[in-house]
C-alpha cells in the first residue's frame, strides 16, 4: 500500500503541502484532481524523491517504509515510477540506451541479472507497438525535438517497461490531442492489475473518461479536502473548482 | 610583443646552455629557431595569447634532456608499446623525441618517411620555434599527390625514463595535392618529471584530405603540444585532440587557409580533474575567399582543475564569403573547478559569415533528477550525462574506428571519477 501521512511540505519557506492524508491500495487507481497551485506537482515530486522540497512533517510509506529516508533512484527501485508532467530533454543519450541504463538499475536492484539484449529488444518492440512509439525514435536521444504526444507516449513506454508498483501520473493528459489521450491511457490501462496502485493527477475530468478511476480526491490548500467515487469528477466538472480555495493557508 | 624583454628566467637560462651544448648548435635553421625563440623568452601572462598560462612562472627550471635512446630505452619502450592497443594501419613510434625505424612499421603505398633533418618553418611562435631548435630529430612523412591510404597511420610518442626529463619532438606531415590520410597521435608513457615539448607540422597540398587527431592521456609536468597548419585551395583537414592527462597541458594550433576554398573542422575534448590545468588556444586565419572553418570544443572540469579556450578567428583583407563557426562549451562539476574561455573575431572582409559562442554550466539537476526517477543511481546518472556531452564532441571525428577508440578513453576517464568520487564519500 501507498500511504502518505499528514504531509507537509515547503519550498523557499512557502508551505505548499499542509497536513495531507491519502492512501491508495494495490489495485486501485486514484485520482486527485485540484487547481493550479493547490500542490499536486509538488506531491508527486515529493513522492518520486525530487530535491529541494522541505518535508517539515509526516511521511510517505510503501508498504510501511518510510521512502522519504530514500534517494529517488531507490525509490524508483522500490517501484515507484513518475510519469512527469514535462519530460526532460537529455541530449546525446539515445532513448534506447536510457531505456537499457534504467530497466537494468532497476534489475540490478533487485539482485536480478541484467537482461540479454534480444530479451530486452523483444520487450521494447512489444511496448512500443502498443504504444505506437515508432523504432526510430527510440534511436533519437531521449526527449530530444519530442512533440508533447511523443514524450508522453515515451513516459508511458518507459513505465511499461519498468513495471512498478505505483504509477504517479502527473498531468499526463496536458498537451495531448485526443487519439495521444486515447493511446496512452489505453498503456495505462493495459497495465492495471490487482498489484500495481495508480495516483492519477490531474485537472481536468477528460483523462478520467479514459482511466477510470476508483477513488477521487479533490486537493486544495495543500490538503484533500473531499474524497468520493467517479462521481465526484463529474460533479467538478459541472462546478469547477469555485468551491475550493486555491492557495495554501 | 614588443620591448621590454625581462632578465632570463632560471628556465631560458637553462635552456641557452642545454641548447649551446647541443652537436646541432650551429645548424643554420636551428639557431635560427633558437634565436626566434630567445628574443621572446618564455611566454607570460603579459602575451596576450597566454594570458591564463603563465609558462614563465609555471616552469621553476627546464628539467634536462632526455638522454639518446639506448638500447635499454627502446627495450623499455618496447615493454611500453606491447600494453598498447594497436590502432591503424602502420605505427610509427618516436622515443623521447627521436624516430624508433626498430619500432616501427612499414608505411602503406603512397606514404613514405622522407628526409628527416629538414625543418625550416619560420614558426612565429615561440614554443613552436624552441621544439624546431631543440628536438633531436623531424620525422617527416610525405603522402604522395593523389594517394589514398589503405588506413590510419599511428604515431606514437614515447616518453621513456626515469624521473625528471624534458624531451622535444618535431614531426612533419605533408599530404600531395589530392592525397588523402588518416593519422592519429599518441603521447604515450610520460610520468609526473616530464617535461614534454612537441610540435607538428600539417601541410596541405591543394585539395587534400587529412583526417587527424592528437590524444594526451599520460601525466607529464608540462605537455605543451604546437600544431601548425597550412592548407592550400580546396584542401580539408579535420583534427581533434583529446587531453585526459597532465598536470599542465597547452595545445596550441596555428592554421592558415592559404589557398581558395580550403576547409578546417578543428575540435576537442579535454577532461581535467585533480589540480590540472588544460589550455587549448587556436589561431585561424582565413587568408583567402571562400574559406570554411569550424570549431568545436568541449571541456569537463572536476575538483579544483582549470581549463582555458581561446580562439581567434581572423579573417584576411580579401577573403570573401568565408564561413565560420566557433563553439566552446564546459561543464563544470565542482565550485572550484573554473573554466576560462575567450573565442574572438577578427574580420577585415566585408562579405562573411561567421559567428561564436561560449558556454559554461554545470551538469542539470534537472536531468540528474530525471534519471534518478528511472532508478539510476546518482553517480551513474551523471557519468552518463558527462559521457554523452563528452560523445558529442568526439562526434565531430569522421573516422569511425579512431572515435570509437577515444569514446573508449572518455569512459575509462569517467570510470576513474566515479571511482575517486566513491571512495571519498566512504571515506
Amino acid at each position: 500500500m501507498l500511504e502518505i501521512k499528514n504531509l507537509h511540505v515547503s519550498v523557499h519557506g512557502k508551505a505548499i503541502l499542509d497536513g495531507l492524508s491519502l492512501k491508495v491500495n494495490p489495485g486501485e487507481v486514484a485520482a486527485i484532481m485540484g487547481p493550479n497551485g493547490s500542490g499536486k506537482s509538488t506531491l508527486s515530486y515529493v513522492i518520486a524523491g525530487k530535491p529541494g522540497y522541505e518535508v517539515t512533517a509526516g511521511e510517505v510509506l510503501l508498504d510501511g517504509e518510510n521512502l522519504l529516508e530514500l534517494q529517488a533512484d531507490e525509490r524508483a527501485r522500490k517501484g515507484i515510477f513518475l510519469a512527469f508532467q514535462y519530460p526532460i530533454e537529455i541530449p546525446g543519450v539515445a532513448t534506447m540506451t536510457f531505456l537499457k541504463a534504467s530497466l537494468n538499475a532497476q534489475r540490478r536492484g533487485r539482485g536480478e541479472a541484467d537482461l540479454t539484449t534480444p530479451e530486452f529488444m523483444r520487450r521494447v518492440r512489444e511496448a512500443s507497438q502498443r504504444l505506437k512509439v515508432d523504432q526510430e525514435m527510440l534511436r533519437r536521444p531521449l526527449n530530444v525535438g519530442f512533440s508533447g504526444g511523443e514524450k508522453k507516449r515515451i513516459e508511458i513506454l518507459q513505465m511499461t517497461l519498468l513495471e512498478p508498483r505505483y504509477g504517479v501520473l502527473d498531468e499526463t493528459d496536458s498537451g495531448l490531442d485526443i487519439d495521444a489521450l486515447r493511446i496512452v491511457s489505453e498503456g495505462v490501462n493495459a497495465l492495471r492489475n490487482a498489484n500495481r496502485g495508480f495516483l492519477v493527477i490531474t485537472h481536468y475530468q477528460r483523462l478520467l473518461d479514459h482511466i477510470k478511476p476508483d477513488v477521487v480526491h479533490v486537493m486544495a490548500k495543500g490538503r484533500i479536502v473531499a474524497s468520493g467515487g467517479p462521481e465526484l469528477a463529474l460533479e467538478l466538472e459541472k462546478n469547477g473548482y469555485r468551491d475550493y480555495p486555491a492557495q495554501a493557508a | 610583443m614588443t620591448a621590454h624583454v625581462p632578465p632570463r628566467s632560471t628556465a631560458e637560462t637553462t635552456l641557452v646552455r642545454q641548447f649551446e651544448a647541443l652537436k646541432a648548435h650551429a645548424d643554420p635553421p636551428r639557431r635560427a629557431a633558437f634565436e626566434r625563440f630567445a628574443a621572446q623568452g618564455l611566454p607570460t601572462r603579459r602575451v596576450e595569447s597566454w594570458h591564463y598560462t603563465d609558462l614563465r612562472a609555471a616552469l621553476a627550471d627546464a628539467a634536462p634532456l632526455a638522454p639518446s635512446p639506448a638500447r635499454a630505452t627502446i627495450e623499455a619502450a618496447r615493454a611500453l608499446l606491447a600494453g598498447h592497443e594497436k590502432s591503424g594501419a602502420a605505427r610509427l613510434v618516436s622515443v623521447n623525441g627521436k624516430f624508433a625505424p626498430d619500432l616501427s612499421d612499414a608505411l602503406p603505398a603512397g606514404a613514405a618517411i622522407a628526409s628527416r633533418e629538414r625543418r625550416d618553418s619560420g614558426a612565429e611562435d615561440a614554443m613552436a620555434s624552441l621544439v624546431e631548435a631543440m628536438a633531436p630529430d623531424s620525422l617527416t612523412v610525405d603522402i604522395v599527390a593523389g594517394a589514398e591510404l589503405a588506413g590510419p597511420i599511428e604515431i606514437v610518442h614515447l616518453a621513456v625514463g626515469e624521473g625528471a626529463y624534458a624531451l622535444y619532438s618535431w614531426i612533419e606531415i605533408a599530404l600531395g595535392a589530392g592525397a588523402s590520410a588518416t593519422i592519429f597521435e599518441t603521447f604515450l608513457g610520460a610520468g609526473s618529471g616530464v617535461q614534454r615539448q612537441a610540435a607538428t607540422r600539417l601541410r596541405l597540398g591543394r585539395s587534400a584530405k587529412l583526417k587527424h587527431a592528437a590524444s594526451i592521456g599520460d601525466a607529464p609536468e608540462l605537455h605543451l603540444e604546437s600544431q601548425l597548419v597550412e592548407l592550400e585551395a580546396e584542401a580539408e583537414l579535420n583534427a581533434f585532440g583529446l587531453v585526459s592527462g597532465g598536470a599542465l597541458t597547452r595545445r596550441q594550433i596555428f592554421a592558415k587557409l592559404g589557398g581558395e576554398g580550403a576547409k578546417i573542422a578543428l575540435s576537442g575534448l579535454t577532461l581535467l580533474d585533480g589540480t590540472r590545468r588544460a589550455d587549448t588556444t587556436l589561431q585561424v586565419v582565413h587568408a583567402a575567399p571562400r574559406g570554411v572553418s569550424r570549431e568545436f570544443y568541449r571541456a569537463i572540469v572536476a575538483d579544483d582543475a582549470a581549463g582555458v579556450f581561446q580562439g581567434k578567428v581572423v579573417v584576411a583583407p580579401g577573403a570573401q564569403k568565408t564561413d565560420g563557426a566557433m563553439k566552446s562549451q564546459a561543464v563544470l562539476l565542482s565550485p572550484q573547478a573554473q573554466m576560462n574561455a575567450k573565442p574572438e573575431l577578427e574580420i577585415f572582409a566585408d562579405d562573411v559569415v561567421c559567428g561564436h559562442g561560449a558556454t559554461v554550466a554545470s551538469i542539470d539537476p534537472e536531468q540528474i533528477f530525471y534519471l534518478q526517477a528511472r532508478g539510476i543511481p546518482k553517480e551513474e546518472a551523471e557519468a552518463m550525462l558527462l559521457e554523452a556531452f563528452g560523445a558529442e564532441a568526439i562526434n565531430r571525428v569522421e573516422d569511425e574506428a579512431l572515435a570509437e577508440g577515444l569514446r573508449a578513453r572518455l569512459a575509462v576517464w569517467l570510470a576513474g571519477r566515479s571511482r575517486t568520487a566513491a571512495k571519498e564519500a566512504r571515506a
